[in-house]
C-alpha cells in the first residue's frame, strides 16, 4: 500500500515537473527542472524495486545530463523565443496520440500481477540457475555481463561511438598563424 | 569559483569519497546494486565536480586530454579482448566458461574485466565530452 | 473498482509523460529545449518497462537468504543500456546544436528554416 502510494505521488509529481518544463521559457530553469525531474524518477524507480536502475538514473540523469546541458546553455545562450504559432494543433495530435496509446494498454496485465507474461517465459530460469552457474547473486549483473553480453558489447560501442562523435564535432584544430581563443 | 572558500574545502572532502564510492560500486557489483555504468559515471561526476570548482586547466594537469582519449578506446578493447580470449583458450567468442579450470570461476573473472572495460569506456566518454564543451569557450557573444 | 484502476495507474501515467515529451518536441522550436523534451519522452518508457516487473511483497532482483519474491530483472538490464544510450545520444546531439550554433548564429527552428530557404 505505501509503495503504490509513492509510486503514485512521484508519477503525479513528474507529471507536474513536466508541464512546468513544456511552459517555462527560461532555459536555465528549464535544465534545473529536468534535473529534479531525473530525481524523481531515481526515487520511483527505487520504490519499484529497481536498485541498479534508480542509481544508473540518478548518476546519469541528474549528474551527466545537467552538466552537458548547462556546458551547452553556456555556449548557445538561453532565452527562448515565444512560439510563433498557436498550441491547438500539437495539442490535439498529442491528445488523440495519448488516447489511442490508452486504448491499447487495455490489454496489458495489471500492476504487480504474478501470472503475467513476463514473469513467465525465461526470467525463472535467470533467477534460479543465474547464481548457481555464474557465482553472482546480483542477477540483473549476471544477465547484464554474461547472458547478454553481446548487447552489453554493443552498447558500449554505442557509448564509444557517441564519444568520437563528439569529439570530431568539437574538436579544435591547431591553424597556423592564427591565435586561438583559450 | 575557486575563490569561494566553502565550494573548495567540500570539494576536497567530498571528491575522494566520491572516487571510492565509485571503486566500491565497481568491486561490489556483484552483490548488491552497481557495476560499471554506475562506476564510470560517478567517476567521471567526481572530476567533473573538481573541474567545475577548480577550473578547466587544475583539471586538465590532474587528469591530461591524452589519458582520456586513451581510456574510451581501451574499454571497447578490454570488453572485445576478453571475447577473443575466450576463442584463443578453445570456446566461442565472449565464453566465459573456457577462462578457468573451474567454470564458475571462469564466469567471475570474465564478468569481472568485462565491468572494467565498460566503466572505462563510459567514465572516459563523459569526462571528455565536458572537457570538449568546457574548451569551447565563448565565441560568439549574446 | 480501486484495485482495477489502481492496476493500470502506472501504465496511464507513464502515457501522460510520454505525450508531454511528445508535445516539447513538436511544439518547440529551440533546439536545446527539443533535446530535453526527447529526454521526457525516453525516460517515461523506461517507467512503462519497468512498472510490470514490480511485484508487491517482493525486492530487488539480488538473490539472498530469506526472500523468495523478486522483482523481475529482465526489464532493468535493457533499461540499463537503454539510459546509457540516451545520455551518449543527448551529449551527440547537444553536440550539433553547438556547431549549428556557430554556423547560423540561432537556435530556433524559424531562425534555421528561414536563414536555409535564403540561400536556396
Amino acid at each position: 500500500m505505501i509503495e503504490t502510494t509513492v509510486i503514485a505521488v512521484q508519477l503525479a509529481l513528474m507529471a507536474g515537473v513536466a508541464v512546468a518544463i513544456a511552459r517555462s521559457r527560461n532555459l536555465f530553469a528549464v535544465v534545473v527542472l529536468s534535473g529534479a525531474y531525473s530525481f524523481l524518477m531515481a526515487t520511483a524507480l527505487a520504490a519499484l524495486d529497481a536498485a541498479d536502475v534508480a542509481m544508473t538514473e540518478a548518476a546519469v540523469g541528474a549528474g551527466v545530463s545537467t552538466v552537458l546541458l548547462l556546458g551547452a546553455l553556456h555556449l548557445v545562450g538561453s532565452l527562448e523565443a515565444k512560439p510563433a504559432r498557436s498550441p491547438a494543433g500539437p495539442l490535439i495530435v498529442v491528445v488523440l496520440t495519448g488516447l489511442l496509446v490508452v486504448y491499447g494498454t487495455f490489454g496489458l496485465s495489471a500492476f504487480s500481477d504474478p501470472q503475467a507474461p513476463i514473469h513467465r517465459h525465461v526470467v525463472p530460469r535467470y533467477l534460479e540457475e543465474g547464481p548457481k552457474e555464474t557465482g553472482v547473486p546480483n542477477v540483473v549483473t549476471a544477465v547484464l555481463a554474461s547472458y547478454r553480453g553481446y548487447d552489453t558489447l554493443g552498447e558500449t560501442t554505442v557509448v564509444f561511438t557517441a564519444g568520437i562523435g563528439v569529439i570530431a564535432l568539437l574538436r579544435r584544430r591547431k591553424r597556423p598563424g592564427k591565435a586561438e581563443a583559450p | 569559483m575557486r575563490k569561494d572558500i566553502v565550494l573548495r574545502v567540500v570539494g576536497k572532502i567530498l571528491i575522494p569519497f566520491a572516487l571510492v564510492f565509485a571503486l566500491y560500486v565497481q568491486f561490489h557489483g556483484d552483490f548488491g546494486p552497481g557495476g560499471g555504468f554506475q562506476a564510470g559515471v560517478i567517476i567521471a561526476a567526481a572530476i567533473i565536480f573538481y573541474g567545475v570548482i577548480f577550473g578547466l586547466a587544475a583539471s586538465r594537469r590532474a587528469v591530461p586530454e591524452a589519458l582520456v582519449e586513451s581510456m574510451v578506446a581501451l574499454g571497447v578493447l578490454i570488453y572485445a579482448g576478453i571475447g577473443v580470449a575466450g576463442l584463443l583458450l578453445g570456446g566461442n567468442y565472449l565464453d566465459y566458461f573456457v577462462l578457468d579450470h573451474d567454470p564458475v570461476h571462469g564466469q567471475h573473472r570474465g564478468i569481472f574485466w568485462v565491468e572494467v572495460g565498460v566503466a572505462v569506456t563510459v567514465s572516459g566518454v563523459m569526462l571528455k565530452v565536458f572537457y570538449l564543451f568546457a574548451g569551447r569557450g565563448r565565441d560568439l557573444e549574446e | 473498482m480501486t484495485a482495477a484502476f489502481f492496476g493500470h495507474f502506472t501504465y496511464w501515467a507513464s502515457i501522460f509523460l510520454l505525450m508531454a515529451g511528445l508535445y516539447i518536441v513538436i511544439a518547440r522550436g529551440n533546439l536545446v529545449k527539443k533535446l530535453v523534451g526527447l529526454g521526457i519522452f525516453q525516460t517515461s518508457v523506461y517507467m512503462l518497462y519497468i512498472a510490470p516487473g514490480k511485484l508487491i511483497g517482493g525486492t530487488a532482483p539480488i538473490v539472498g537468504e530469506g526472500f523468495s519474491v523478486y522483482s523481475n530483472p529482465l526489464p532493468h538490464v535493457l533499461i540499463l543500456t537503454a539510459i546509457v544510450v540516451g545520455v551518449a545520444t543527448l551529449a551527440l546531439g547537444l553536440a550539433i546544436v553547438v556547431r549549428i550554433r556557430e554556423a547560423y548564429g540561432s537556435v530556433e527552428e524559424d531562425d534555421l528554416l528561414e536563414a536555409d530557404a535564403k540561400d536556396d
